[in-house]
Parts: C-alpha cells; structure tokens; sequence
C-alpha cells in the first residue's frame, strides 16, 4: 500500500526518467573524447578525465556539480577556481623545462612572443562577432597552446566557457602535428626549410640559476597579474636547476603533476552539460580558436623571416612556428618539417628555445588580459 | 683516415643499426637516437667502415658526444 502509493516518486528519483536528448549527445561527445585519448592517444592525459567527465556530468539526478554539495563542484571550485591547480601544474612544468636553449639563443625569445599575435587577433575578432571582452580574451587565449593557463584565464574571465575553452585548447593541441605543417610550408621556401642552424652556445650552470630568478622578477614586476603561474613556474624551474633537491624536482614532475592533473581534467570536463555547452556559440569558438593557432604559427615563421633580414647567422624561419606554446609537441613538428627538407638538419633542440619562450609569451598574453580587464 | 660521427642533439641512444666492422653507405641510418620522446635517426656523413662505436643502447649523450668511429 504504501510503496505502490510512492511508486511515482520512487520512479522519478531513477535517473532514466531524466534523461534529456541534450544529455545523450554530451554522451557522444564525451566518449568521443575518451576514444581519441585512447584510440589515437590525442593529449590522453588530459581527455580521458575530461572525457569522463562530461559523461558524469550529464547523467540526471546526481547533485555532482550541486554548488556547495556535490563532489566534482568541491574539485572544480577548490581546485579551479582558487587558482590553485593551474599554478601547481605550472610548477611541475617548470621543473620538466629546460631553459638552456633558450639561454644559449636568447634572441628566439622574440619568436616566442611573436607566435602570440594569434591571441589578440583572435581577441579582437572575436569581439567583432559579439562575445564580449571577457570571453574575447578566453577564447584568444587557446591561439598560446597553452593548456594551464587558458584555464585559469577561463576561470577568471569567462567560467562559462570554461570546458569549451579547455577541450578546444587541449584538441588543438593534439593536432598540432596536423595543423601546423602547411601553414609552415605555405610560408617558407625549401631553401629556408633546409638552412642549418650555427651552434648553439654552452650555457653555463649559473646561467641557468640566475634565468628564473630574474626573469620571475622582471616579469612580475612589469606584469604582476601574471604572478601566480609565473612564480610557480620559476619556483619549480629553480628547483630543477638547484640541484640540490632531487626530491622536489621528482615530486613537482612527477607525483605531485599527476596528482593535480586528475583533478583537473575531470572538472574541466564536469562543467560540460548540455545547456551550457550546446550552443551555436560552441562552434564558433572551435573554429575561432583553430583560427587562433594557424596565426600564430604565421606569424611566428613570418617573425624569423623579418628577422633573417638583420641577422648574420640565419636562423631557420620553421622555428618561429615553435613559439605556439604546446611544449614539446611544436618543437617536434619544426624538426619533423626541418628533416623533410633536408634529413641532416636537427631542428629539435633549436625549437625549444622558442618553444619554452613561447610558454611565457602565452603566460604574459593572459596577465595582460587580466590587467586590462579586471 | 678516420672521421668521428658526433651526435648532434642531447638524447638517449634508442637502437644501434650497425656493429663494428660494418661496411656503411652515405646516408645510412647508423644510429636512432630518442630526444623529446621522438626518433631522431642519425646518419651516416660519407661511405666507410664502422671502426668503432663509442656507445651503447639505452646510453645517454650530450650534444657533441661522440657516437662512433668511421674509417
């Protein structure tokens, strides 16, 4: 009697009642994701969590994303947006950098801030179709290839777009190999794809020490909304160049990065439901954040080219599309390209000097942004 | 007349293609070395005879480091 009286509520507390058409295609998205991770192993560490995700997300009736209650809320808000696991991945990416190419080449830091013109292109476009500053600024942002930091920029300008940015981001960033190439080659000569770089320069040990304490400094000080990630950054690259605590460089790249980065990806992915993220305005910042990354490889190449106009000892203008931030996947792409044109020719660790300065370029883009618009 | 085959990135030595007292060609792939998690093959600079080789798989190389002895 009194369960068949209860039996309509009992039925509604079943999620299968609950589920809406919207929620079956976030399925199909998040299994999308989750098989490139794992079929294609497109930027797994990050899409598989982020996968998972959208599918937890987007299941009735849990509370999961419940402000205040829910589990993968307390992750997101705690994690996210305190602005603490962006910065804890950055320390563990300082302590994986090595900065000696750039160090013995400083020049090459110009092409990695000139592979940021994707960014404010990209912002400024953006605007134009109606997203507001906030959002123009998080969409452009994805151009850098940088996924740490489009995410804590998202999460401070634009929370909404959060999980649109970050899959568009990490995506774009698997695709690297696939979308950078004929921008390179469209822009260069064989010629230029086959000169050879003149020998990098040994950098010193105390080089290497000074680089992040000064540079933490400097770049604070001209940009102090970029601190957070920046001295995380130098903090974990210091330890790294210290060499005299083995056991924080093994814990900042290893335990405590893979720590952080489960807790990333499965929030990320968690603020994907249907009605924040089906909506034409999805697309549109897929598409505006490819368009982001094809610039800035243009013109970080175009940069090297204006830059071979002054220089003595040419430097290979593929490098200059190494300045999009992805590390080291962009420096593997030049290499591959250089070796196309000429197989003796090793690119490799040439790209990452811009490469790793491309990181910091993509770090200065989103302190500025915050500067400007906060 | 001997010639050094220099690696020319810092990596690891993936696999050895070639033992000593090889016969090799111009072009040859002598050496794969791993740096970035990426191939990178090295190549043999002119035609000759493997004299010696200076490392050994799973060995890792500086810049510069020599890699083996052609004649």
């Amino acid at each position: 009697m009194e369960i068949s009286s209860n039996l309509p509520a009992l039925l509604q507390s079943v999620g299968f009642f609950s589920v809406t058409p919207g929620m079956i295609i976030m399925w199909g998205i998040a299994l999308l994701l989750t098989y490139l991770a794992i079929a294609k192993q497109y930027e797994p560490l990050l899409l598989l969590p982020i996968g998972f995700g959208i599918l937890l997300a987007n299941l009735p009736l849990t509370g999961l994303m419940e402000v205040n209650e829910g589990l993968l809320w307390r992750f997101y808000h705690y994690g996210i947006q305190w602005e603490i696991i962006p910065p804890l991945i950055f320390l563990g990416l300082g302590a994986m950098t090595d900065f000696g190419p750039l160090l013995s080449r400083p020049s090459l830091i110009f092409l990695g801030a000139g592979a940021q013109a994707g960014v404010y292109v990209t912002f400024f476009i953006a605007q134009y179709f109606g997203f507001s500053l906030e959002e123009a600024a998080t969409i452009g942002i994805i151009g850098g290839a940088d996924g740490p930091t489009t995410i804590f920029l998202a999460a401070k300008l634009a929370p909404q777009l959060l999980g649109t940015v970050a899959v568009a981001a990490y995506s774009y960033m698997a695709l690297v190999p696939i979308i950078q190439p004929p921008v390179m080659k469209l822009l260069t000569s064989k010629e230029e794809r086959m000169i050879r770089m003149k020998k990098s320069r040994k950098v010193s040990k105390l080089e290497k020490l000074v680089f992040p304490i000064v540079s933490v400094v400097l770049i604070i000080l001209l940009i102090p909304a970029s601190a957070p990630l920046m001295a995380m950054f130098m903090l974990g690259n210091l330890i790294r160049e210290s060499e005299v605590v083995e056991r924080l460089k093994n814990a900042a790249q290893n335990e405590l990065m893979n720590i952080v980065t489960i807790f990333l990806g499965v929030p990320i992915g968690a603020t994907m439901n249907a009605e924040s993220f089906l909506q034409a305005s999805a697309i549109f910042i897929f598409l505006l954040g490819l368009m982001a990354f094809v610039v800035s490889t243009a013109t970080g190449v175009l940069l090297a080219k204006l830059m071979n106009l002054f220089l003595e000892d040419k430097i290979n203008p593929l490098l200059g599309a190494a300045g999009v931030s992805a590390v080291p996947m962009a420096a593997r792409v030049v290499h591959k390209v250089g070796a196309e044109a000429d197989k003796k020719n090793y690119l490799l660790m040439f790209a990452m000097g811009p490469n790793v300065a491309g990181v910091i370029g993509t770090v200065i883009a989103a302190g500025t942004f915050l500067t400007i618009l906060r | 007349m001997t010639e050094e085959i220099l690696s020319p990135l810092a990596g690891n030595v993936w696999k050895i293609n070639v033992k000593e007292g090889d016969q090799i060609e111009e072009d040859d792939e002598i050496i794969i070395l791993e740096a970035m998690k990426m191939e990178t093959p090295i190549y043999a600079p002119s035609d000759g005879k493997i004299k010696s080789l200076s490392v050994k798989e799973g060995d890792s190389v500086e810049e510069d480091a020599v890699l083996a002895i052609l004649e």
